[in-house]
């Protein structure tokens, strides 16, 4: 009997066509302490970031000792099972250099663009997931618990839209095309072949369509190769049996559910995307992942209350007794608890004798310090996890001004991008954080 | 048009340019077109340099539209869009279609919709209509009727002729897919998913070919397709492409048939409600939530039938009863269904669907921007906001660029209702802006804004805020009004409104800003709009008629960042 090899089969299933195959990728068998794969490769790292609306309240958030012997703030209290897998980072400053203060926009261009002046400047992230997210089905994950599709993913020219709800996460990630890596048993669809040669006859015109543009269209077609190719990557994977996973198991569809900026619906809303995007990269259906839990100009609020957490900010006085502002705190408190209810969703995650977290870098950050003032100096900042190792966790740095691209450029290098300075103007920057780099 | 708008608004030919205008009109009066478009022999259009040709992400309707119209309007999409990108020059979203990509996310997306689109296509309920030939025999590859298929839907799909390679070799994927999935219907639909993810579907990808009478020019197809998504936001249709093949949008007259062929067409309507609906800034609705415990009229239905509210009387009142652009300033006349007769407090006989109406002499309302789509959309999620509707007002319908605030403002006074000194929103922000670096910006925003201080968050009338009355009064530059009547007045008397919608058509339609060479142009523009009594179709027909609409550079050699290249979500609400 001639030996049956899978491509051999899937000759058969697809009635003698000729077919080119995917390369095979999940082999994840882990040895013995969960540190490695079985082929000796290393586990995979995965990279997140979180973003919360309007800021905190220093006196409250920053914790009083820097170092590794700090302890938590009032406002950090959520992160008390986490606290020695995370690291503060505090006192980090956006530079404007003259340009305007775009309100609530500035912020986050300075932190995760690098560059607080153009918009075009990629994210962080997109470059982190051009190195270190390939293998797996998608490039990156966003959603946002607000309901809606804003992200701060950003390659130029296109943002990379949010899943809005629990339950469009889910299904795009466990809906059509998710292989149970402990199936048992595995059919490969013919008709993910069929789809293969539809996009690989889109490639073939490549050259002919960029020879049709000019210049600057020309980036914007290589772009959309990159989407194609992208694509091309997920249905390659579909085609392979996927190694069995230890401890997954494939959530079931959560209930279709209304979304909205109630801020305890928030809460819930981003609880349940947490457990699922903690399933989507056990089971290696991404290593990227950007989670939105509030916008910039936070629009979360409270039902029956004439003013959202933004407007709260702006109007509310501080109250004398506590020397900050009650209400605008109550809504950082709830922000600060879901980024909480992500990073143990993280460490919820046996990876051999690690966790999810343990094998992530998720980097967690707000538009503005004080929201009232739109202030940038001091913008909060966040690293949970240790990278598989790259990343040493337990500290509170104070930037003492220092521009906050320090972080971004310590995010890339920590997961291996090829890179030695990065951002613009006074906040370009060749310094890592190297206390936290392991 | 006095100087001072001429100023305002950047322009410094255009008295002139329209006392041509008038000029030509008195003497040589006017014609009328086969569309009912009146025809002005107009004095001769400036020239213009044109800008590089573009390339255009297609909307999501205009994907749908195109969809609709080439296979019918029962073909369903499920799928989602990539969200649009406002720049913060220009505005628009079609401006920034010029400068989007598309990202993994989305071409995910569009990957899944062609395939549903497909198999749709050829599914047994469609393919006797929709394909133009049966093959022989459902298990073998039909060439012939392949070859057939991908003539029919390839130009409609790309926009222009194909090749005769690109014919064979899509009719040659066919016929590989038949060999995989052994049937004749399936391999058609994978070939019809190809063309349905190909750039040259998703992006109007416009050309350029040498011009007989030197330099280059704009290729007949890519004409046909910036004047159909003009007027009609959709793929040119087969009689449009034919004429673009047989050169005929090269001619004054062949131009001007197709152009007024199209201003005839029922389908004119659903091109303007895709000018409105992105001038107006709707798509925005989607991110806009009213708190339910203190607005319990504002159900999920009442944003759709606002938006659709105002849509509906610009269609009515441009296109239908072809009147002045001015009007809808101060028209009292609309369209309501139940939902919004409860927010006006007005009785609604039909019991489903929309009627005509009225807003009563004394109901405060005059003019699409005491629409509830206006009020409604900018607004807080719990209170009125005089700056952002002033400053919404500014930007949609005066062309203005209003600054962001500067980073250190202290809104704690503004936003402070419980300050028993500052009951309405007017005396906040009067002590507000007594701050020097604050009072700039806010009366190119807030003297507009505070007339509509009468309606509340969601747009229902009212006379007091926190027990205090409501002071509507205002001024538009130096004009001054006391209530909401006396603002749309005075903006249908201000020659910057309607240059400013004269402007936006035409950036709408290159999917640009208009560049240092087409200042006279733009004059010429904005002085036959006047000359027209402010008719729109007449606009268009200017625009689509004209020389510099289609005129082109060759492509930029270098890439360029474009002033257009920023993915901007504009913050709207700070």
């Amino acid at each position: 009997m001639p030996k049956l090899d899978r491509r051999r089969l899937l000759r058969g299933a697809l009635g003698g066509g000729t077919v080119a195959l995917g390369i095979p990728f999940l082999d994840i068998f882990l040895d013995g302490n969960g540190t490695a794969l079985a082929s000796g490769r290393p586990m995979p790292v995965r990279f997140g970031t979180f973003h919360w609306g309007c800021g905190f309240q220093p006196t409250i958030w920053i914790p009083a000792k820097t170092g590794a012997n700090w302890e938590l703030s009032e406002q950090l209290q959520p992160f008390a099972p986490v606290k020695k897998k995370m690291t503060v980072l505090s006192g980090f400053d956006v530079k404007l250099d003259g340009a305007p203060n775009r309100t609530h926009v500035s912020g986050n261009l300075g932190i995760r663009n690098g560059d607080v002046v153009g918009d075009s400047a990629p994210s962080f992230d997109t470059m982190i997931a051009d190195v270190a997210g390939d293998g797996t089905r998608f490039r990156s994950l966003e959603c946002n618990a607000m309901g809606s599709n804003d992200s701060l993913s950003q390659r130029p020219g296109a943002r990379n839209p949010s899943e809005a709800t629990p339950l469009s996460l889910y299904t795009r990630v466990f809906g059509e095309g998710f292989q149970d890596p402990n199936a048992g048993v595995f059919t490969p669809d013919p008709k993910v072949m069929v789809r293969q040669s539809v996009l690989s006859a889109v490639k073939d015109d490549r050259a002919r369509l960029l020879s049709a543009v000019g210049a600057s269209d020309r980036a914007r077609l290589d772009q959309y190769f990159t989407s194609v190719r992208q694509l091309e990557q997920q249905l390659a994977l579909q085609l392979e049996k996927p190694a069995p996973i230890e401890n997954f198991t494939a959530p079931k569809a959560p209930p279709k559910k209304p979304t909205g900026t109630d801020v305890d619906l928030v809460l819930e809303n981003h609880k349940a995307m947490a457990q699922i995007m903690a399933l989507a990269l056990a089971s290696n259906q991404t290593k990227i992942f950007n989670v939105m839990f509030s916008n910039s100009s936070s629009s979360l609020r409270i039902p029956g209350d004439k003013l959202t957490h933004h407007e709260h900010t702006h109007e509310e006085p501080n109250d004398p007794a506590f020397g900050y502002q009650p209400i605008s705190a109550s809504f950082v408190n709830k922000s600060m608890r879901g980024l909480a209810d992500l990073v143990v969703a993280l460490d919820g995650v046996k990876e051999g004798d690690r966790t999810l977290l343990d094998n992530t870098l998720l980097f967690a950050n707000s538009d503005s310090s004080q929201a009232k003032l739109h202030q940038l100096d001091g913008v909060p900042m966040m690293v949970f996890g240790s990278a598989g190792g790259k990343v040493k966790p337990g500290l509170h740095i104070a930037g003492n001004g220092d521009v906050v691209t320090r972080a971004g450029l310590t995010m890339q290098v920590a997961m291996g991008v090829s890179v030695e300075k990065w951002g613009t103007r006074s906040m370009l920057t060749n310094r890592p954080i190297t206390e936290i780099l392991a | 048009m006095n100087q001072s708008v001429s100023r305002a608004l950047g322009g410094g030919r255009l008295s002139r340019t329209l006392l041509a205008f008038a000029a030509v009109a008195a003497l040589a009066g006017v014609g009328v077109a086969s569309s009912g478009v009146a025809q002005q022999r107009s004095p001769a259009e400036p020239a213009t340099d044109g800008a590089p040709p573009a390339m255009r992400v297609l909307t999501q309707t205009q994907y749908r539209q195109s969809i609709a119209d080439i296979f019918g309007a029962d073909i369903k999409i499920a799928g989602r869009f990539d969200p649009g990108q406002r720049p913060l020059e220009g505005r628009l979203l079609a401006i920034g279609t010029s400068s989007a990509g598309i990202s993994a996310a989305g071409f995910e997306q569009f990957e899944t919709m062609g395939r549903g689109i497909a198999a749709q296509v050829v599914d047994a309920k469609h393919r006797a209509t929709l394909l133009p030939c049966r093959p022989a025999n459902e298990k073998e590859f039909d060439a012939p009727c392949a070859t057939q298929i991908v003539s029919r839907y390839g130009p409609l799909l790309y926009r222009r002729a194909l090749a005769p390679a690109e014919v064979s070799g899509l009719v040659e994927r066919g016929r590989v897919a038949q060999g995989r999935l052994g049937d004749f219907y399936s391999s058609m639909a994978t070939t019809l998913s190809v063309m349905l993810i190909q750039p040259d579907f998703l992006f109007r990808i416009e050309r350029v070919e040498k011009d007989p009478a030197g330099g280059i020019r704009m290729d007949g197809y890519s004409k046909a397709t910036r004047l159909s998504f003009l007027l009609v936001n959709s793929t040119p249709d087969a009689e449009l492409l034919r004429a673009a093949g047989a050169g005929e949008l090269h001619t004054r007259e062949g131009l001007a048939r197709q152009v007024d062929r199209l201003l005839a067409s029922p389908q004119l309507e659903q091109g303007m409600r895709a000018f409105f609906w992105d001038m107006l800034g709707y798509e925005q609705f989607a991110d806009v939530q009213k708190d339910p415990t203190i607005f319990p009229t504002y159900t999920v239905r009442l944003p759709v039938d606002a938006q659709e509210q105002t849509l509906r009387t610009i269609i009515d009142h441009l296109l239908v009863q072809k009147a002045d652009y001015r009007d809808l300033f101060t028209t009292r006349k609309t369209f309501l269904t139940r939902p919004l007769g409860s927010v006006y407090a007005m009785p609604v006989a039909t019991a489903k669907g929309w009627e005509a109406a009225e807003y009563s002499a004394d109901s405060g309302r005059s003019g699409i921007l005491t629409d509830v789509s206006f009020l409604a959309l900018w607004s807080h999620p719990g209170r009125s906001s005089p700056t952002i509707r002033g400053k919404m007002l500014a930007e949609i319908f005066l062309c203005r660029t209003v600054p962001p605030p500067p980073g250190d403002v202290d809104f704690a006074v503004a936003n402070d209702v419980s300050n028993p000194n500052f009951k309405t929103a007017r005396q906040r922000l009067d002590a507000h802006v007594t701050a020097a670096p604050c009072k700039g910006c806010h009366l190119q925003m807030d003297p507009m804004g505070l007339p509509l201080e009468k309606f509340d968050s969601i747009g229902v009338f009212r006379t007091a805020e926190n027990g205090a009355p409501i002071d509507a009064s205002g001024n538009l530059g130096r004009r001054a009004f006391s209530d909401v009547a006396g603002l749309g007045q005075a903006m249908h008397d201000s020659p910057i409104v309607t240059a400013c919608l004269a402007d936006n058509l035409y950036r709408y339609g290159v999917g640009r800003n208009y560049t240092k060479g087409e200042t006279a142009w733009r004059d010429y523009v904005r002085a036959s709009f006047e000359a027209s009594g402010y008719k729109v179709p007449q606009l268009l027909r200017t625009i689509a008629t004209s020389d510099a609409f289609y005129a082109v550079t060759a492509p930029a050699a270098d890439p360029l960042p474009s002033k257009n290249a920023a993915p901007t979500k504009i913050s709207l609400k700070d």
